[in-house]
């Protein structure tokens, strides 16, 4: 340890370095900890354990010609090779050299990789020749993700990982105790919330009791077997009311009635065509590599979405999902840039509407869609759709504009749509082409097809333009684009009267800082001292 | 047809020689462009495949003769707590950023640039379409506008 203390660029005191069990005490405690023990075994030593399983499946035949003596001939096995030239014990001496070597790496490894929690900063450091130091702020963190792999959830470990904002910029700690990585997530928030450090270590402090409860009362084997068959989502991480499931058949339905099955169907009647035309049956052969292909990419998004599910937490919205692997993430308040509400045309029937956001950092981790995590409801219909924009957005009167403006056709409903001389331009949409500014989000709706309603939030925009072409110029319209960090949603609205497209363009202006000025999200709690303790 | 006027009286405007570097930027670019569009006529012989470079060099010639008006059309102004930017005759653009939002600004200079001695000033946000590229400014303007940029932001931070 005190190596490793000497090769950081600060030096540190050498502190009596923890495991991350969760049951050796708070993690957040500005003291530096070590990761779960299994890590070694979880990063790189399924790899050691497969490859010497192939290789005894190798020897195996080997054994049997040794022992029963088969027939001579044949390639000259590198084994048979080793035996006859009598070189065995040097090669085994070599083997277990390796592999002293590889264990005592991986051990080294783990032993140098150490991470601290302190009020204002996360840091890690690692590697063993070529140290690496990575701190990051805790009131820039746009959202902690727990990762629990299938092999990681066997002996009970999870990857905690922070995001913050910036490319690859995000804190990896992989991997923890199950247990402590919800804890040191909780802390963690707690700690960029803005709560004074006592009230955050009362709470950590409880919260660790009930874990050794646990502990002690059940074995290490019962343990595990109770967290596998354990729901997704802890019942009393949330309130019930505020959660938002994936029904089964709802989300078989939507992936029937997503875009790529249409995209199957024409492709299967363009191939039948070319086989009835040509009377050839080639193509087919050329097909399956594709259909290999789309049915990988239903497999993956129908196990990911089963057991989706939305919470609302006092940290942020949580998203958790995943059968076998599982994974989930919170999204403290304030983190989120725009939020887009749409319902393809298929949908249309069954009602279903699909919200995605814009966010500045995203995990590592793939989301429910198999893309990056920017899908916050793969399919829900409107109750779903209103409990998650309730986490989202909070106001109850910008829901409700919202909700309006989703299903309306156009005309007075709150909005300021397209004048009818857009129909040149917006054939079918014109009605409902049109922009709400409410007093902390500017709406954006657009499309008769393909409806979408997008949302900003005023305290998260970062610029506004306001463009016209000559076409527009000559119908006296304009496009009004509101710029938030890179994601799924663009807030960008085309076809609007050039005037009250001028008039939207200041109004969004001085909204923007007025509600960049007021925006307290960085420290969501720190305004509410008295919701600290709940 | 009218264009697009915001209720902002005092645009400060780029420096005139910043024509002159629009000017052989572009006429570059049309040498390359109509040059290479050219290519499959000379070899094919086919005089009608020559309809593609002339088009796009009247494109050109039209672009070229609008380049002073176009450079005159670039403006931008510190307001209070944005910054108001202007640009476009055909394509018209107005961008307002609120100062907070900055995360940097770059000053660069191409050749043609420092020979003028004018400086080009980037305003970059957390959103990558922001785009508030501040052409043909002479040097110490820039550098002054960059102070005065980064004091003002500095004095209104924001979080993200």
């Amino acid at each position: 340890m005190s190596e490793a203390a000497g090769a950081t660029p600060p030096p540190v005191t050498p502190a009596p370095v923890t495991p991350a069990l969760g049951a050796a005490g708070r993690l957040a405690d500005g003291e530096w900890h070590r990761l779960h023990p299994a890590t070694p075994l979880l990063r790189g030593g399924f790899a050691l354990v497969a490859i010497l399983g192939v290789i005894l499946v190798n020897l195996r035949d080997v054994w049997i010609d040794l022992i029963i003596g088969g027939p001579d001939g044949g390639p000259p096995d590198p084994l048979v090779w080793i035996l006859e030239h009598d070189y065995a014990l040097p090669v085994l001496a070599a083997i277990a050299a390796g592999l002293i070597l590889f264990i005592l790496g991986f051990y080294v490894s783990w032993r140098m990789h150490t991470f601290r929690i302190t009020d204002e900063l996360v840091e890690v450091r690692s590697g063993i020749l070529f140290r690496t130091n990575r701190r990051g702020r805790l009131d820039r963190i746009q959202g902690i993700n727990i990762a629990r792999p299938f092999l990681a959830r066997l002996v009970g470990a999870a990857k905690l990982e922070i995001n913050v904002a910036g490319q690859d910029a995000n804190v990896q700690l992989a991997y923890l105790g199950s247990a402590a990585a919800d804890e040191l997530r909780r802390e963690i928030l707690a700690l960029a919330s803005g709560v004074r450090a006592e009230a955050s270590a009362a709470r950590g402090g409880s919260g660790l009791d009930t874990l050794d409860q646990r502990r002690s009362t059940s074995g290490f084997v019962e343990q595990r077997v109770n967290e596998l068959l354990a729901p997704e989502l802890d019942p009393d991480a949330a309130a019930p009311e505020s959660v938002v499931q994936m029904h089964l058949g709802r989300l078989l339905g939507a992936l029937l009635l997503s875009g790529t099955t249409v995209f199957l169907l024409v492709g299967a009647a363009v191939v039948a065509t070319i086989i009835t035309l040509t009377g050839e049956f080639f193509i087919l052969f050329a097909v399956v590599p594709g259909l290999i292909g789309v049915a990988s990419f239903y497999f993956t998004r129908f196990t990911r979405s089963l057991r989706y599910s939305i919470a609302a937490t006092p940290d942020g919205v949580r998203v958790g999902f995943g059968l076998l692997s599982i994974s989930n993430e919170t999204l403290p308040p304030g983190r989120i840039h725009a939020v887009s509400v749409s319902q393809p045309l298929l949908w249309r029937a069954s009602g279903w509407w699909e919200i995605r956001i814009n966010r500045a950092a995203n995990s590592s981790a793939r989301g429910a869609a198999g893309q990056a995590n920017t899908t916050l409801l793969p399919v829900g219909n409107l109750t779903d759709v209103r409990r998650v924009l309730e986490l989202v957005l909070v106001d109850p009167a910008l829901i409700e504009l919202v909700e309006r403006g989703m299903v309306s056709k156009g005309g007075d409903d709150g909005f300021v749509n397209s004048p009818r001389r857009a129909a040149v331009v917006r054939w079918f949409s014109w009605r409902r082409n049109g922009f709400a500014l409410a007093p902390s989000a500017v709406l954006l709706r657009r499309g008769a097809i393909w409806r979408e309603l997008v949302i900003v939030p005023q305290a998260r925009i970062q610029s506004i333009t306001l463009n016209q072409g000559p076409l527009a110029r000559r119908l006296r319209l304009a496009a009004l684009t509101v710029q938030t960090v890179t994601g799924p949603v663009s807030a960008r609205l085309g076809a609007i009267d050039a005037e009250s497209a001028v008039g939207l363009f200041g109004d969004v202006a001085d909204a923007a800082i007025r509600s960049a000025t007021n925006d307290t999200s960085h420290r969501w709690r720190e305004s509410r001292p008295g919701s600290a303790t709940t | 047809m009218s264009r697009l006027e915001l209720d902002v009286t005092e645009w400060r405007r780029v420096s005139p020689k910043y024509v002159w570097v629009d000017l052989v930027g572009m006429l570059i670019a049309a040498i390359i462009v109509v040059g290479a569009t050219s290519l499959p006529a000379v070899f094919t012989h086919n005089v009608y495949l020559f309809t593609i470079p002339a088009s796009l060099a009247i494109i050109f010639i039209i672009a070229l003769a609008l380049t002073p008006r176009r450079v005159r059309a670039i403006g931008y102004q510190l307001r209070s707590d944005d910054l108001l930017f202007r640009k476009g005759l055909m394509f018209q653009r107005f961008v307002s950023v609120p100062y907070g939002r900055m995360q940097l600004v770059d000053i660069n200079r191409g050749p043609l640039d420092r020979a003028l001695g004018l400086s080009e000033l980037k305003f970059v946000t957390a959103a990558a379409a922001t785009g508030v590229v501040i052409p043909g400014l002479p040097e110490a303007d820039a550098e002054t506008l960059r102070d005065e940029l980064v004091a003002l932001a500095e004095s209104r931070r924001a979080g993200l």
